[in-house]
């Protein structure tokens, strides 16, 4: 259901296989609220339709999720409000336990290991920052930020130093000794943020971090999440249910409906080639410039002149403006410096005016 | 359950089935009352068929008080330490050795501790609130109440933390077990707050003896209940996302619970702080029958000896201390929950930390020192102080002598046509019909289950030979909580419609609500002696706070939007009052009058001590013979008359709310 359609311009758009080891691994997972709701997807060896889970009289919260998170990446789940994303990614976490199927750490079965290996493994390896922030009411900047490691025994001096780095990460200097009441709400998820960085983990879980905040806010913090990205490289599964929000900050999204993945894949995967009309309808108000490369644009060279050369994967938006103005198509080059076809202006034209045949809507 | 509820659901019936069964039912009972003269039984619980539980509780205490005296010697033998510590802290003063050459260090002197008062006053409320508190305190000085009062507080500051932390655990325990939530902590609870004082009082008597450490155990016990209730709510009030917090960080579950869940739940715990506080110094008042001291005590001999103008005056000292602790406590509760506020001196020594608590020990010790060479420091001077037992006196000899005539035309006629009357019909109300009666009432109202437990709980009233003493209280509480309501409501829908109104209402019963329920007897009975009127007098004054509390609050808090809709739709103002505010208002309203039935039956039991005949009457004579099994017994049937009362008044409220929807 979640492998990319399979039209002609499926060739166009495959890219080299990601070289990044996978980090995170979701297979067959399942949650199920309701009575004896292990045994009854036990017995049916993780295969229910949404009919048998409505006739036992159970609410499939997550349903037969298969995912893979590669190291470094930032990949975002989303969906409409009770679509399971939450659920997903506590399962992701075990802050609650999967029904059913498996959670891969690097390769490791996640709900295999003791509860002492788990508190180890969440006290360097992991972060979550939370959709309310969920701040320590009682400890001031300095010491929210600071107490995951106080609760591993490091001294007072070490954990000072090290708060204080992350403090100035997120610009929060000159803050330290405020209290999370005191703060707004952007200043607060920004703790959150410092918080959940302070123990460097590898895996950065964020549930709807900006939904709380208003809409400049958000844009600004979505920046501060990218400029952090940059310099951290963790890897990253983000929750929202904006789609805007999922495109400006993803490498993979997954769309999930009804506690189902129904299609994984870039932005511009999904733009080109929703897998449901529901996908569809998602991508529906997108500005397909910004999503879409030159590599799924392009047509095989005429022959005739060029006004300029572009990369592959580079947005149609970056040059739109330069092959209207010139007139002329652009040559698509690869990393050799090799024309491996052309976008005429034409076709940016009608992209930009939403006539574009590809990946149409219906 | 389902029968009421479906009929409830649809009241458009043919046959209007509940009213038929309620006739039914009253012409039943009426020829039981009417058969009653040739069988008695059916009136009385005949006494041949009285089952003995006084008997066996009391051997049960014997048995317990012949072979658990280990325990209960080393049990005060253990409080007995800190306890005598804070007592000679605050009032007694510190002996060492025996003999005329023991050491004697002194007790922090009054000055000081006027002073800390003040300063703790300033910390957590601003100078008003340190005037005020400080005052309080100053004003038990100069009145001559310091020791009396020390040795209450003394009391209360070893009792109350005792009872925060055991609070606190089996909060913890309850929230954490759901299993044991449900079976042991909400039915003792329920049980525990129901129960009277009187009744806490006499197997501590047995088992601890007459000493300031029963008082104290009876007191911590007394008072625990808000603590654990505080807990529970906290706890499961904590935001999940923080609890989510906790796991990601990789919190141990003991780090989960002590340094991220209970902090968080600070402000609540604090409420709990605070009613623990107040319980804890009514409880201490009362436990002056056991051996507790203090102000507790001198209002007791003052009664006793029938000095209104000394009870009076201890009794004014109570107040100045009530005030002084809930004002104090509250201020502390709402800083929490006004959430922290960074200071200029986060880091820093000690006393640029804590500026007051520094400068409140350093006043401490400097005047307690002082006191050494300075007597005035170390006791009141006799020279600055004042008694007002004379002019309280003088008054009441004034009232009585130009007043007497309309007092006695009151009392006569409240006697004559209001008490009496209800009274015989009362104490003439067959017990099977009230079992009956009572039982149906359950039954509509919360089904089959309810039935079974109110029938139980009023057999056992029977049962045990007390129906008449029962009734007694019954009556005395169903007039009071009546005036009390009558009373109340009307003042509280007045609060509701006028914010001026509100404004001078809520710090009386603010103030009315702090004050043990001692103090309310001491100036009834000035004018009108002892007996039943001045039980309801002094009830009533002490039940009607919530009457008006929470019509007032049940009122206002119907949301403005409903009533403006009402108002759009064109409805009178009558209309919007009685069809849109009131019923939304009712089950806020109903909660109130069940508040104050139960305040009236804690009252009316401990009116035992002015002379009422009543179930009070009895765990008091059992109480001052140290009768384990009647004082028990009857202390039970109190509490089960509070626990039926609620749970009718709970289901009913259930079931407004539940057509609100
Ligand atoms: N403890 C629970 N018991 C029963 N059902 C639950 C429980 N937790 C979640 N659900 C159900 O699972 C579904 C998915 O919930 P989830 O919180 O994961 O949604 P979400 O996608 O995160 O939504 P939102 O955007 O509102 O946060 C919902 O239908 C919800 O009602
Ligand atoms: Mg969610």
């Amino acid at each position: 259901m979640n492998a990319a359609v399979d039209t002609g311009l499926s060739a166009a758009l495959a890219r080299p296989v990601d070289p990044r080891p996978i980090k995170l691994a979701c297979r067959n997972v399942w949650k199920v609220f309701g009575p004896d709701a292990v045994d009854w997807i036990g017995t049916r060896d993780g295969r229910a339709s949404s009919a048998d889970l409505a006739e036992a009289g159970l609410v499939g919260a997550v349903r037969h999720v298969d995912l893979e998170i590669r190291q470094g990446e930032i990949f975002i789940i989303m969906g409409l409000s009770g679509s399971g994303k939450s659920t997903l990614v506590r399962c992701m976490s075990r802050l609650i336990e999967p029904t059913f199927g498996t959670v891969e750490f690097e390769g490791k079965d996640l709900l295999k290991v003791s509860d002492a290996e788990l508190i180890e493994l969440r006290r360097h390896r992991m972060g979550m920052v939370f959709q309310n922030f969920a701040l320590l009411p009682h400890l001031n900047v300095l010491e929210n930020i600071a107490f995951p490691l106080s609760i591993q025994g490091i001294d007072r001096a070490k954990r000072e130093a090290r708060a204080r780095e992350v403090i100035e990460l997120v610009g929060l200097r000159g803050r330290e000794h405020f209290y999370p009441r005191e703060l707004s709400g952007g200043q607060q998820q920004r703790v959150g943020i410092a918080r959940s960085l302070a123990t460097k983990p590898e895996v950065w879980f964020l549930d709807e971090p900006f939904s709380a905040l208003d809409p400049l806010i958000r844009r600004e913090m979505q920046d501060e999440l990218l400029r952090l990205q940059g310099v951290l490289h963790k890897t990253i599964a983000f929750i929202t249910h904006d789609f805007d929000e999922a495109i400006r900050l993803a490498d993979r999204i997954a769309i999930m409906k009804d506690g189902e993945v129904i299609q994984t894949g870039t932005p511009e995967e999904l733009v080109v080639n929703p897998a449901t009309d529901y996908v569809a309808e998602f991508t529906r108000d997108v500005q397909r410039a910004k999503v879409i490369s030159a590599r799924s644009l392009m047509r095989p060279c005429a022959g005739g002149e060029h006004g300029g050369v572009v990369a592959p994967e580079a947005r149609i938006a970056s040059f739109s403006a330069g092959i209207v103005a010139a007139g002329k198509p652009f040559a698509v080059v690869n990393g050799t410096g090799k024309p491996i076809g052309e976008v005429t202006p034409q076709a940016v034209i009608d992209l930009l005016a939403g006539i574009d045949g590809r990946g149409a809507r219906p | 359950m389902t029968i009421a509820t479906d009929l409830g659901a649809r009241p458009s019936r043919p046959l209007p089935f509940w009213p038929m069964v309620w006739a039914a039912a009253l012409a039943a009972v009426m020829v039981l009352a009417l058969l009653g003269d040739r069988f008695p039984a059916l009136i009385d619980y005949p006494a041949a068929a009285v089952v003995p539980l006084t008997d066996w509780v009391s051997a049960i205490m014997a048995w317990l008080k012949a072979n658990i005296t280990w325990l209960t010697r080393s049990i005060t033998a253990i409080l007995g330490v800190p306890l005598d510590f804070a007592l000679s802290l605050f009032a007694k003063n510190f002996k060492i050795g025996a003999g005329p050459e023991a050491i004697v260090l002194p007790r922090l002197s009054w000055v000081g501790i006027v002073v800390a008062a003040f300063l703790a006053g300033r910390a957590f409320g601003g100078w008003k609130l340190g005037a005020l508190v400080g005052g309080c305190f100053l004003y038990i000085a100069l009145f001559g109440k310091w020791t009396s009062a020390m040795l209450t507080l003394g009391l209360i500051s070893i009792a109350v933390p005792f009872c925060i932390v055991t609070g606190l655990l089996i909060g913890i325990w309850a929230w954490r077990k759901p299993w044991a939530e449900k079976l042991i902590v909400s039915p003792s609870l329920d049980l525990m707050q129901t129960i009277p004082t009187f009744a806490y009082l006499i197997p501590m008597l047995i088992l601890f003896g007459n000493s300031p450490v029963s008082a104290m155990i009876a007191t911590a016990i007394f008072a625990m209940p808000p603590m654990v209730r505080a807990t529970m709510l906290g706890l499961s009030r904590v935001p999940s996302e923080i609890g989510d917090f906790s796991e990601m960080a990789g919190c141990t579950a003991r780090q989960k619970l002590w340094r991220v869940l209970l902090p968080s739940a600070r402000p609540t715990l604090m409420v709990g702080v605070n009613q623990v506080i107040m319980l804890a110094l009514n409880m201490v008042i009362i436990a002056s029958m056991i051996g507790a001291g203090g102000l507790g005590y001198d209002v007791l001999l003052a009664l006793r000896a029938l000095k209104v103008g000394e009870a009076m005056e201890a009794g004014l000292a109570i107040v100045a201390l009530a005030i002084a602790l809930d004002r104090l406590s509250q201020a502390m509760a709402r800083r929490q929950a006004r959430g922290h506020v960074h200071g200029d001196a986060e880091a820093g020594p000690f006393w640029k930390r804590y500026p007051n608590l520094s400068l409140a020990l350093v006043v401490l010790a400097a005047t307690t020192i002082a006191g050494l060479f300075i007597p005035a420091f170390a006791d009141v001077p006799k020279a600055i102080t004042m008694t007002t037992a004379p002019a309280w006196k003088a008054g009441v000899s004034w009232i009585t002598i130009n007043l007497f005539d309309v007092i006695e035309a009151v009392r006569v006629a409240l006697i004559l046509y209001v008490l009496n009357p209800v009274r015989a019909f009362c104490e003439g109300f067959p017990w099977l019909g009230a079992v009956f009666l009572l039982g149906l009432a359950a039954f509509q109202l919360g089904g089959a289950r309810l039935a079974i437990l109110v029938a139980a709980l009023t057999a056992y009233c029977a049962v045990t030979g007390l129906w008449e003493k029962t009734m007694a209280t019954v009556y005395l509480v169903g007039i009071s909580a009546f005036i009390s309501c009558l009373i109340g409501i009307p003042i509280g829908l007045w609060a509701s419609r006028s914010d001026r109104v509100e404004k001078i209402v809520t710090p009386i019963i603010d103030t009315l609500q702090v004050l043990p329920s001692f103090c309310f007897i001491i100036p009834v009975v000035m004018l009108f002696r002892v007996g039943d009127v001045t039980a309801m007098i002094a009830t009533v004054a002490f039940a009607v706070v919530p009457a008006i509390r929470y019509t007032n609050h049940g009122l206002r808090q119907v949301p403005p939007a409903l009533m403006e809709a009402a108002v759009v739709s064109g409805c009178t103002k009558r209309q919007t009052f009685f069809r849109v505010q009131l019923p939304l208002a009712l089950p806020e309203i109903m909660l109130g009058i069940n508040q104050t039935i139960l305040m009236a039956l804690s009252m009316i039991i401990i009116c035992a001590m002015i002379g009422t005949r009543d179930l009070g009457q009895e765990v008091f004579i059992a109480l001052s013979k140290a009768d384990a099994g009647r004082g028990i017994v009857a202390g039970l049937a109190i509490a089960f008359i509070g626990i039926i009362a609620d749970r009718l008044f709970g289901a009913w409220t259930a079931k407004a709310r539940g057509k609100l929807g």
